[in-house]
Parts: C-alpha cells; structure tokens; sequence
C-alpha cells in the first residue's frame, strides 16, 4: 500500500535526527579522544609509535567508510556479539575519527614552532608538561577550524550508517520513501535536515580560518 | 662546599653527527664557576651545537659532559637536574606567545615544583624588575618590542634560579636599535657573577665582559684565550680571518 506523504512522516524523519546527533557525537567525542593518542603517537620521539600510528591512519584514510562499516557490523557476529547497528556504526566512526582528527591535530602539533618545545624542554617541563601547556595550546588553535570542517564531513558520514540498517536520519528517508513513494519531498527534506545542521559549522568553521589569519598576520 | 670548587661546565671528547655531518669533533672545554665566555665563529662552525649540548638540546654521539658536578650524559634523572640548573636564552626569544608575560616567568617554577604561586610570581616580578620591565607583566608577548621580548625570556630563565646561563646569539634576530638594551642586561647579569656563555658576534660585549673568548671553526675549537689576548694578538690565520671580517 501506498500511501500520502503527511505530518507524521516528516515527524518520524525529524524524530530520527536526535540519531544522527547521537551518533556524531558519539564518534566525534570518541574521535577526539584517539585522535589526540594518535597525534601524539605521530608526533612523538618513538620510531616504533610514529610506525604504528601512520598505519593506523593510512588503514583508515585509505578505505572507504562504508567498508570499514560493514566490516565491523559483520565483525561482531563473528566475535559472537549480537548484531548492533549503533554500536557497529559507533565503534566504526570513531575509528574513522582518530585517523582522521590524528592526521589533522598531528599537522597542528607540528605547525608549533620547535623553539617552543625547546625553551620548553630548557626550561626542564616534562614532555606532559611541554604538550600540555605549551604545545597543545597553541595547536589547538591552529587545529579548530579544520576540525569543525572534519566534524562537518563526519555529520554527513553517518548517512552510511543506514546501509547497515541503523535508523538514523537517512535510514528514516528511506523508511518513509518505500511506504509513501515520494522520493523527491522525501530525500529533498532529509537533504535540507543536514543542510540546517552543517552549514552553521561551516560558516563558523570559515569565521574561525578568518580569525587564525588575522592572528598569524598580526 | 665541594661544589664551589668543581667546574661549572666539563666538556671531555665531546663528539656530535647530524647524520653524516659532524657538527662538534671531539670537543673539550672547561668552564670554572663564574667565568664568562664568548663562543664566535662562523656559521656552521658548530658554536650554537656546543652550547646546546649543555641542555641535551642536542644529544651527544661521544664524550662526557658534566655540569656542576652532575654527570649529564649518564642521561635518566640527570638530564633533567642539569636542565633545572641551565637557563636559556634563544635567538628567536621562544616565549610562549598564548601566556602573558607574568605566566611565562611562572610556568616552569610551578610545573617543576619549584615553588607555588605566589613565591613564583614573586620571584618573576622581582627577575621583570631586574631586566627593567616590571610594567608589561600582564601584556601578552606579541605585544611587546622584541627587545622587551628578549629580556622578558632573560627574565624567565632566571625565574629558575639558574647557576649557569647560555645565550644562543641572543641580539642576532633583533633591531639594531634594540640590541643594547638587551646587551645591558646580560653585562649586567655577568658583573653579579653568573657563570654565562655566550654564543654572539657582539664583539663589544666580548670585550667588556668576557673572561674568555672561544673561536669555533669546522666543529672544532682554534683558538682561546682572554679577550685582550684574543683580539689583540690572535694566533691562528683563521681567527685572524674571521677578525677580519666581522670589524
């Protein structure tokens, strides 16, 4: 049965974004947590930790997402686990995250004059002390516009989440579209959904690239 | 004390690689408490390497370097004991451009456990004074002269009560105009009996203050002696190039 496209529909789509913020933070908090390991780990002293972390980030950034996805969604019914879309999809985004926060916040430690580390070192802080009250403060600042942009791209990642059948925003869209058949409304709202969600990101993101450049030019 | 007596800086075969270059060839040096020394060369001649290895900037190939009394290069808890003990002063000031002026002086005594805040801020105001900017204490770098930022970075190595200080060509990244002001304060840093070296092309301040002049060339050191001796009579071709040159 077919039926119209009505109230109740755009509800149920709507209702489904709190999925889509869910599961973006999700991966973006758990992101930001490895990612911060792996920046360190790339940037680091150790030969055998800047190894480790590269592969991490190549595995990652050159497989597409949706793989990754399916590879851990169909992972957890090979350990024995139930089938979990959240959790499949949470633990796939976060490590999609790391490598890619890692990669991004490994530029921005880098970026940090090395005369910062060493009148830090000179002055006889410790490598927790140097990061974190030297390095990473400065980092940080260099880091926040790209990592908005990641945070953008990552919000619109989760759309793949659907395909493994967890009913986030486009998972909805498509739930909706197969009862109601009205493809154009449907998919132009979920577009629109995202749009009212990553755009402010992106216009702040770009404020705050305006505003590191004013600095350095300072 | 035993720790009067014994040299504030030995340097013994002291031997470092960047890779396949060889930046320091078996360098020895001793350094007595108090004494002030001008490292000069030219660049490349391995002067700021020297005095980098003095703080495990710059980790060693070969050698020993003991500094007052503790063994640097046995490494583990040493290293960081010497560098509580070392202050430093870059060419490129190095001050943490996101802490104020005050925060700067402050970060190592309190990280380090040296001392809490108000003895640390007390201490840092008292090293501002010294260097004859009390008045910026609140003003972020940026906003300051690069000789203010100079003297600010003499301030906050002092700020860890240091025995011995290096200069890593301290002026050579300032405006002619600015270069006093900051020579001012190391002469008067080394007339208060601070063990200093001092990698610099400031030829006067060599002359007024220097106990010994050190001429690095190819990672080698040619020629010593007291500044009188060094400039007026200098020995080898080289130095008497090199003289030459920058006069």
């Amino acid at each position: 049965m077919i039926r119209q496209f009505g109230p109740s529909d755009i509800l149920f789509i709507i209702e489904a974004v709190r999925w889509t913020l869910l599961l973006s933070a999700i991966a973006f908090i758990g992101g930001a947590i490895g990612g911060l390991f792996v920046a360190l780990a790339r940037s680091s002293g150790s030969k055998a930790l800047r190894r480790i972390s590269a592969g991490f980030i190549r595995i990652f950034q050159g497989t597409p997402l949706l793989m990754q996805l399916f590879l851990f969604y169909f992972g957890l019914t090979v350990l024995n686990l139930p089938i979990n879309p959240l959790l499949a999809a949470a633990i796939a985004l976060t490590f999609h995250a790391s490598a890619y926060l890692g990669e991004i916040w490994r530029g921005s430690i880098e970026a940090v004059p090395s005369g910062q580390t060493e009148a830090a070192t000179a002055l006889s802080l410790s490598y927790r002390d140097r990061m974190q009250h030297v390095v990473l403060p400065q980092a940080a600042r260099i880091a926040v516009a790209p990592t908005v942009g990641f945070l953008v791209q990552l919000i619109k990642g989760t759309s793949l989440t659907s395909i493994i059948g967890f009913t986030e925003l486009t998972r909805a869209g498509q739930i909706v579209n197969n009862a109601t058949f009205d493809p154009f409304v449907v998919f132009g709202l979920v577009a629109a959904i995202y749009f009212i969600i990553c755009w402010p990101l992106s216009l702040y993101a770009r404020r705050l690239e305006g505003r590191m450049r004013l600095a350095f030019t300072r | 004390m035993t720790q009067a007596q014994q040299p504030a800086v030995e340097m013994r075969g002291v031997t470092k690689f960047f890779g396949a270059f060889q930046a320091l060839k078996s360098i020895d040096l001793t350094v007595e408490q108090g004494e002030r020394i001008v490292v000069c060369g030219p660049s490349g001649s391995g002067k700021s390497t020297l005095i980098r290895t003095l703080n495990q900037l710059e980790e060693i190939q070969e050698g020993k370097i003991t500094v007052d009394g503790i063994e640097l290069t046995a490494g583990g808890e040493n290293v960081a004991k010497v560098r509580r003990d070392v202050g430093m002063v870059f060419q490129q000031f190095n001050l943490f451009p996101h802490l104020t002026v005050l925060q700067n002086c402050t970060l190592a005594p309190l990280k380090t456990g040296r001392a809490d805040k108000a003895t640390a801020e007390a201490t840092a105001r008292k090293y501002l004074e010294r260097v004859k900017i009390p008045e910026q204490a609140d003003k972020f770098p940026a906003q300051l002269s690069g000789g203010q930022q100079q003297r600010v970075a003499i301030a906050r190595a002092l700020c860890m009560e240091p025995r011995i200080m290096l200069f890593d060509e301290p002026t050579s990244a300032l405006d002619p105009e600015m270069v006093k002001e900051v020579l001012d304060t190391m002469i008067d840093l080394a007339r208060e009996g601070m063990t200093m070296l001092c990698v610099t092309h400031e030829m006067d301040f060599a002359r007024a203050v220097a106990d010994r002049v050190i001429f690095m060339e190819q990672g080698a050191i040619i020629e010593e002696g007291p500044p009188a001796e060094f400039f007026g009579n200098p020995k080898s071709e080289r130095l008497r190039n090199f003289l030459g040159q920058i006069s």
